[in-house]
């Protein structure tokens, strides 16, 4: 199978280079953890100036409009404040990084890593397009599932090793949530599983090539693609369902006590989660890599658009759908308000988890129609 | 919901007690909630003020009659004008004295104005204690040109200082009626908008319809008033009921909950109430603005206030609610004593009653509903 790891292996021969498998297995990793770091900085950087002028724009300002950078110089252009997000970050990292006194030190300093560590390894699996993946698995579906889950050990830890109350509130209603919220999503995911017959992502992507896009494939296949959505921005703690860190009832939830760096890992974690699970939502159900001409070809697009396609293009296609996606969950974020504890699990257990499971039985015998 | 509570309480283990406030987010200003909760459901709540004292009553003995207009501006900020209004309107009474025609309909105007401002306010804080954002920053864009129109009108964007004793500081800017008429047009439209982002949202209706319930009786009970009084069912406004300055010349409705959501008396009608009455707010500037007469502002102020010995209560219908002023003369040029009441304090006096049994984040709903101004109640 074509991946980063795979293409290594085959490229040097284990007996060829000094230190043998050890120096290729530390090449391997540190190559595929520097590149893996690369996008979850990127996609930090990016999305969160993405996220203040979407909110800007949707609240009748202006945003950031003042820091420049690479001789965007910031003012009243489109690009103003591009630079803004850098200098955040620059701020974030010199900031002190205060421990409470009667907080559980160790803990406290390591929880913030498990969640970073969630979010990184759940992107060995990741796909960015035609062979852009660190790994292809035979079971890439499920160990994104799997390792997507780790992060919220690492927001208990958090919220009960503040000793802050309000932390441990926030903590305690993101475990609730962040469990419960794996099963209408799992359940979706299934779905396509069952259709495609492999957890592979690159199966699942080739299957959809050779018929149609996944969320096409019945209507229950459309229903599924927005429980996963519904849940995946659950999953993220975004508003409509960021109950974990309230910030008008709990302060800031787990993250209460945090500051500088260690707060600052709580933030690319976040944001690297909204691209997983967009990138997900675009592999399974919206064609992944492929193009979107492709889909629609009656003939009505002129013979070379139907060229758009290739590992180059694959990302471009994938990096628009997940921006697509992450800008509809960025949306929701400035539009609604917050669910109360309750009407959150209610959505869950009473709403989505009842009609996925339908789904599920419902594609299956669709499967065995058609 | 009430069952489930009584589920949840069957199984309670140990009670924790929480500070909210006096530094929250959520508590409009240094308030501090003392919480006792069984996990998520609060089982006492306690409000503790106090933080934001500064001895207005006690400022009010030593100072002349009109220095204490500036002092009252910094009780409810919010709605200063309002509150300059009704302290004026007490040493009115105290000193019989005659208001010109053109005085009262400018108190009038910017009075209106005042309460729209004030009620954006409220509901956009409101909105973000249940975590909408939006509704807040289109909200102040509109407040934004009330307080635009308040600094043609005297210089002052929060603290006004505006009405005096027997009259105003200073007559209209030119384009003042001009300006106003075309906020009242602009504004008019917006109000759907904001029913359409925050008011009919399924999420916002499932947060506060249902939620902090105040029962018509036990609102009297607490003597709360103004639109939180009102969204109990309860049609008392004293704009109608005992009009002060020209009120009884306009024609316009007092809003009253419903219950349109869910129970009389909920969050809900507590919002929607404000909703409707900035559009009665809006009915009554346009028949202010068209009507309103020529005349010298001015001549109506005494030359020296010193009221005869006496005790006058004035009574006043400000965005919170009922302002009432207690002046008592010994016919000195300073006050022998004022008492004020404050309606946000009546108001914030339920929360312990109604408070019990509901979560944390119904706590933020139901006080972002009472609509508090600290300064105010803490004097």
């Amino acid at each position: 199978m074509n991946s980063i790891v795979n293409q290594f292996i085959s490229a040097f021969s284990a007996s060829d280079i000094p230190g043998g498998y050890f120096t290729l297995f530390a090449t391997i990793v540190i190559i595929s953890g520097l590149a893996v770091f690369g996008v979850m900085a990127v996609t930090a950087l990016v999305a969160v100036y993405f996220e203040r002028k979407v909110s800007a724009f949707m609240q009748d300002r202006i945003g950031p409009m003042e820091v420049g950078i690479f001789g965007f110089k910031g003012g009243k252009k489109f690009w103003g404040g591009i630079g803004q997000t850098i200098a955040d970050a620059l701020k974030l990292l010199t900031k002190e990084d205060i421990i409470p006194r009667l907080a559980d030190r160790k803990l406290m300093m390591l929880a913030p890593f498990i969640i970073f560590g969630g979010a990184f390894i759940t992107f060995v699996g990741v796909p960015f397009s035609e062979g852009i993946v660190i790994s292809d698995f035979n079971i890439g579906l499920f160990y994104i599932m799997a390792a997507s889950s780790i992060g919220v050990i690492g927001v208990i830890l958090a919220g009960w090793s503040s000793n802050n109350k309000w932390s441990l509130y926030g903590g305690m209603r993101s475990a609730a949530q962040i469990i419960s919220y794996e099963i209408p999503i799992a359940l979706s995911l299934i779905l396509v599983v069952i259709v495609v017959g492999s957890l592979r992502m690159t199966d699942i992507v080739v299957w959809q090539a050779d018929h149609r896009w996944f969320i096409f494939h019945s209507p229950f296949a459309f229903l599924a693609f927005f429980i996963y959505f519904i849940s995946a921005v659950a999953e993220t703690n975004r508003t409509p369902f960021d109950i974990p860190e309230a910030e008008s009832e709990l302060v800031a939830g787990w993250m209460t006590e945090y500051s500088g760096f260690r707060w600052a890992v709580f933030f690319l974690s976040e944001y690297a989660n909204m691209l997983i699970v967009s990138i997900v939502a675009s592999v399974v159900f919206l064609g992944g890599w492929l193009s979107p001409f492709q889909m629609f070809d009656f003939g009505l697009f002129p013979e070379s658009w139907m060229l758009l396609d290739g590992p180059i293009w694959g990302l471009f296609w994938i990096v628009v759908k997940a921006m697509i996606l992450i800008f509809v969950m960025m949306w929701f974020r400035w539009t609604f308000p917050r669910l109360r504890v309750d009407q959150l699990m209610t959505v869950c257990w009473k709403y989505l988890i009842p009609f996925a499971l339908a789904n599920v039985i419902l594609v299956s015998i669709w499967e065995l129609i058609f | 919901m009430s069952e489930v509570i009584k589920e949840f309480g069957a199984v309670s283990a140990e009670e924790m007690s929480i500070n909210m406030g006096p530094q929250h987010p959520s508590t409009h200003g240094v308030l501090r909630l003392k919480i006792q909760t069984d996990g998520e459901i609060i089982s006492k709540i306690e409000p503790v003020i106090g933080y934001l004292h500064r001895c207005f009553e006690k400022h009010c003995e030593n100072l002349t009659y009109e220095q204490i207009i500036p002092f009252t501006d910094r009780c409810d900020y919010i709605a200063a004008m309002h509150m300059n209004h009704a302290y004026v309107l007490g040493v009115e009474k105290l000193m019989e004295i005659e208001i010109p025609e053109r005085v009262e309909y400018i108190r009038v105007i910017v009075g209106e104005l005042q309460r729209i401002a004030s009620h954006l306010l409220a509901l956009g804080t409101f909105g973000l204690d249940l975590g909408a954002i939006t509704p807040f920053t289109w909200m102040f864009r509109d407040r934004e040109r009330i307080l635009d129109l308040f600094e043609s009108l005297c210089g002052a964007r929060l603290l006004y200082n505006y009405i005096w004793v027997g009259g105003i500081s200073h007559d209209l800017p030119k384009d003042f009626i001009k300006r106003t008429k075309e906020f009242v047009d602009y504004f008019e439209p917006q109000i759907d908008e904001y029913n359409g982002l925050l008011t009919e949202n399924k999420i916002f209706i499932e947060r506060t319809a249902d939620v902090g319930v105040i029962p018509p009786e036990v609102a009297i009970n607490f003597g709360l008033t103004g639109p939180q009084l009102r969204g109990s069912g309860v049609n008392w406004d004293l704009r109608k009921n005992e009009p002060y300055s020209v009120y009884d010349k306009f024609d316009f409705d007092v809003a009253v909950g419903d219950g349109r959501m869910g129970t009389v008396g909920d969050c809900w009608d507590r919002y929607y109430v404000k909703v409707i009455e900035m559009w009665e707010s809006i009915k009554i500037l346009r028949q202010a603005l068209a009507n309103i007469p020529d005349g010298d502002v001015k001549e109506g102020i005494p030359k020296k206030i010193r009221p005869a010995a006496g005790e006058v209560y004035s009574r006043f219908e400000s965005a919170r609610g009922e302002v009432g002023y207690y002046i008592m003369s010994n016919g000195k040029p300073k006050p022998f004593r004022v008492k004020m009441r404050s309606p946000a304090f009546c108001n914030l006096s339920i929360i312990s009653e109604i408070g019990e049994g509901w979560m944390i984040s119904d706590v933020v709903a139901i006080l972002g509903s009472l609509d508090i101004v600290l300064g105010e109640i803490d004097r």
